[in-house]
């Protein structure tokens, strides 16, 4: 293998304009408050391990008073607001957010681990285009299709994750007001700052207190959040084990739920594809935010005849990859998100070793300090090895091969999920026929990990229920005709 | 001497093909007269697996039918159907009670929603799909697609409208299905079998069992191969058992108060998002 022919000067983007505070309150009705146990835990930055701050557990009792102040809110205030005066709230956050946007993007690489590059040039722009999209929404709704004067649902319990923190929550905050709930939302516990950060952002645009509520917390809150009475629709982005009890927990309270869950994409390579365009999205399918991506193209599904130039080709790229300090805007690569996500992947990884499949990764430094794992690759992956059925939710990449286009498919579709899958090819009917055949509610032909508040992105099968984003984001929200 | 009536066997409807159930039981409908009806077959849970099977087999054939080919045939269903209003009239007068009047407006329902749904077929991508305009050089566009496999309990009081009200919206979309009919009042779904049969719907699209909702629900809400499940005549008392069963696979489980409306095409179609590049 070359060597890496690129040598970069450091190129850190400054820590100064964040100011974290040494201790976090919850945000419940407008104002910061102290969780009634007092209990507190530590978030750090998993690319050094250093406490960043400390973040309050919220109890049952906090999640009554969040949901409560929420309920408060939407009979006061925001269910009787015109949708008109909805939007400009919305408006208004998307402006602070794009005002603020470097402070968030230093704060989201400094809690998640992620490059610079990503929470600057990806999480924090889309997530600030989701408000502005969704602003012009609440005052269309009668035009959306979804029946005449549709209503929302009322009080909104939100659960995020930690892979795209402020991102997730403008998925799951926007669209709610939009459409005229008021929320309550928790978090995942390792990644709460920027969700923090965001409550001062209600705070400047003045929304009404109780419309946003957010809550910190481990799975203890989350689960008293789904089981609270006053909570009318759930929105759940996470694994599919949780989603699956989220299921059941709501089969009984008859609640109503959106499950954004895990995935398994297939990325496939046919032999008349575009070689150097398709290495590019297979590294960006499966390195892009650590592979920390539910709709990771983690299975590489190639056809036989070309897999050996391509794998050239691919090996070559990830020596390429510079992994290191998630504030330098050359990295490419940053931190695992924590050391429980670190053993996930490893285990998953030596499952590899021991059931035949060839590990390879190129030569890479990492550092000492903190939860790192190096681009890999596996080949000679066979659709029972385990890492062609789990999610292993890390810069793991397994490789399969085909010989016909019906079995790639096969292959793409052997699986339980159907949240994504990718498709290289230079023949548009190929591409057609394949984008069909694929059971997934994304599919990126000659591209991969697109995003768009304008595109709706869901899954099939047991990656969940519901789409976000786009009018169909919108339906979720809103009580249907049925 | 007056000529004896030659009496009709109800049997299952699966793959297309009329079998008694595997189990060999049988169980007694008496009419809304207290008076003995028939013996229609007991489904078991095999019986429901087989089902299932033919189900899946049929879903890539049905679904990559054209959306205008799926409507002929439901239309088709609608003529056949009308051929026999006498028939069902006559069934449901002996298992609900009742006017012949009364009767006769429940098939013509039931025959114009198989129309109304017929016109459905090639118009409800236009409707729920999307091109959206996003912030960057790809074309982008959404379309709905069916489910995939879909179970069905329907209504247990309207034995031929509750009936068509859930299957029609399901296979207009391309889904195939598993049907419990009413228990107590079973036959308008055989004979509608018999309509289906000869009407070009592919053997498996439907497939329609007779028996104890309670013993063959909580089979239908834990199969692994079943996408989605209607349960419209489902008691409410088992609704939640049901729905833990369905988690397993997180089926799309629904219950619906109207026998006419797209949103009962819509809960059992996934929504996919394809993007390209735009670029010389």
């Amino acid at each position: 293998m070359d060597k890496n022919p690129f040598e970069y000067a450091p190129a850190p983007e400054s820590r100064a304009l964040v100011s974290i505070k040494g201790q976090y309150g919850l945000f419940i009705n407008g104002a910061w408050v102290e969780p009634k146990t007092k209990d507190k835990f530590s978030t750090i930055n998993p690319a050094n391990e250093e406490v960043l701050s400390k973040i309050s557990q919220a109890s049952d009792s906090d999640v009554d008073r969040a949901v409560k102040a929420a309920r408060a809110a939407y009979l006061k205030t925001w269910s009787k607001m015109p949708g008109k005066e909805r939007g400009k709230y919305l408006f208004r956050i998307a402006r602070i957010m794009q005002e603020r946007a470097r402070e968030f993007a230093v704060l989201e690489t400094l809690d998640n681990g992620k490059p610079i590059r990503e929470s600057r040039d990806v999480d924090v722009p889309l997530a600030a285009a989701h408000f502005f999209y969704h602003a012009g929404w609440a005052d269309k709704l009668d035009h959306a299709g979804l029946g005449i004067n549709p209503k929302p649902h009322g009080v909104v319990g939100q659960i995020i994750p930690w892979n795209f923190p402020l991102l997730m929550l403008a998925w799951k905050i926007a669209p709610a007001l939009a459409t005229g709930n008021t929320v309550v939302l928790k978090p995942a516990e390792t990644t709460s700052l920027t969700a923090l950060l965001f409550a001062e952002v209600c705070q400047q645009a003045e929304l009404p207190a109780g419309v946003v509520n957010i809550i910190t917390g481990d799975g203890a809150t989350g689960a008293a959040l789904v089981n609270h009475p006053g909570i009318d629709k759930i929105a759940f982005t996470g694994s599919t084990e949780v989603g699956k009890l989220i299921a059941r927990s709501i089969a009984i309270s008859g609640k109503s739920a959106t499950l954004e869950l895990g995935g398994k994409a297939a990325n496939i390579v046919f032999e008349d594809a575009p070689i150097d365009e398709a290495v590019e999205g297979i590294v960006n399918g499966i390195f892009f935010n650590q592979g920390h991506v539910c709709c990771a193209g983690s299975r590489l599904i190639v056809q036989e005849n070309i897999y050996d130039d391509l794998l050239v080709k691919l090996k070559r790229r990830m020596s390429l990859i510079r992994v290191g300090d998630p504030l330098d805007k050359n990295t490419d690569l940053g931190a695992i998100n924590s050391a429980a996500q670190l053993a996930k992947i490893k285990e998953l990884s030596a499952s590899g070793d021991t059931e035949g499949a060839f590990r390879w990764s190129p030569d890479c430094q990492l550092p000492s300090k903190g939860f790192w794992f190096a681009p890999t690759i596996f080949t000679g992956v066979t659709q029972s090895h385990r890492i062609a059925r789990e999610e292993i939710f890390g810069p793991v990449l397994s490789v399969l091969t085909f010989r016909t286009p019906q079995e790639a498919i096969e292959k793409a579709n052997n699986t339980p999920y159907g949240l994504s899958a990718g498709i290289w090819s230079e023949k548009g009917s190929r591409i057609l026929w394949a984008s069909k055949a694929l059971k997934a509610g994304v599919i990126w032909a000659n591209t991969f990990n697109k995003f768009d508040p304008a595109s709706p992105f869901g899954g099939y099968k047991e990656s969940g229920w519901g789409r976000e984003g786009g009018r169909h984001g919108l339906a979720p929200y809103l009580k249907g005709a049925k | 001497m007056s000529r004896i009536d030659i009496k009709k066997t109800y049997k299952l409807f699966i793959g297309g093909q009329f079998p008694r159930s595997e189990s060999g039981r049988s169980y007694e409908i008496k009419g809304a007269n207290g008076k003995f009806i028939a013996n229609p077959a007991l489904a078991s849970r095999k019986d429901l697996r087989d089902s299932v099977t033919s189900a899946k087999s049929a879903l890539s054939g049905w679904s990559s039918a054209t959306a205008f080919n799926r409507g002929q045939i439901l239309y088709r269903i609608a003529e056949i159907m009308e051929g026999r209003r006498d028939q069902f009239v006559t069934e449901i007068i002996a298992l609900e009670g009742g006017s012949a009047k009364v009767a006769n407006t429940q098939v013509e329902q039931a025959i114009d929603l198989w129309v109304w749904y017929a016109g459905w077929c090639d118009k409800i991508s236009t409707i729920a799909g999307a091109t959206n305009p996003i912030a960057g050089p790809y074309y982008n566009f959404t379309t709905p697609e069916e489910l995939g496999v879909v179970g069905i309990i329907a209504d247990q009081k309207d034995s031929l409208l509750g009936l068509v009200a859930a299957i029609a919206p399901v296979v207009a979309t391309g889904n195939t299905a598993v049907v419990i009919a009413s228990e107590k009042r079973p036959l308008p779904a055989i004979t509608l079998s018999e309509a289906l049969a000869t009407s070009d719907l592919p053997a498996g699209v439907l497939n329609i069992l007779t028996g104890k909702v309670s013993e063959l629900a909580p089979w239908l809400a834990s199969h692994m191969e079943i996408d989605g499940l209607d349960i419209s005549g489902v008691d409410p008392k088992i609704e939640s058992e049901l729905r833990i069963a369905g988690a397993e696979n997180l089926k799309r489980i629904h219950r619906f108060n109207k026998s006419q409306s797209p949103q009962r095409m819509l809960a059992f179609m996934e929504a996919k998002t394809v993007w390209h590049p735009i670029g010389v």
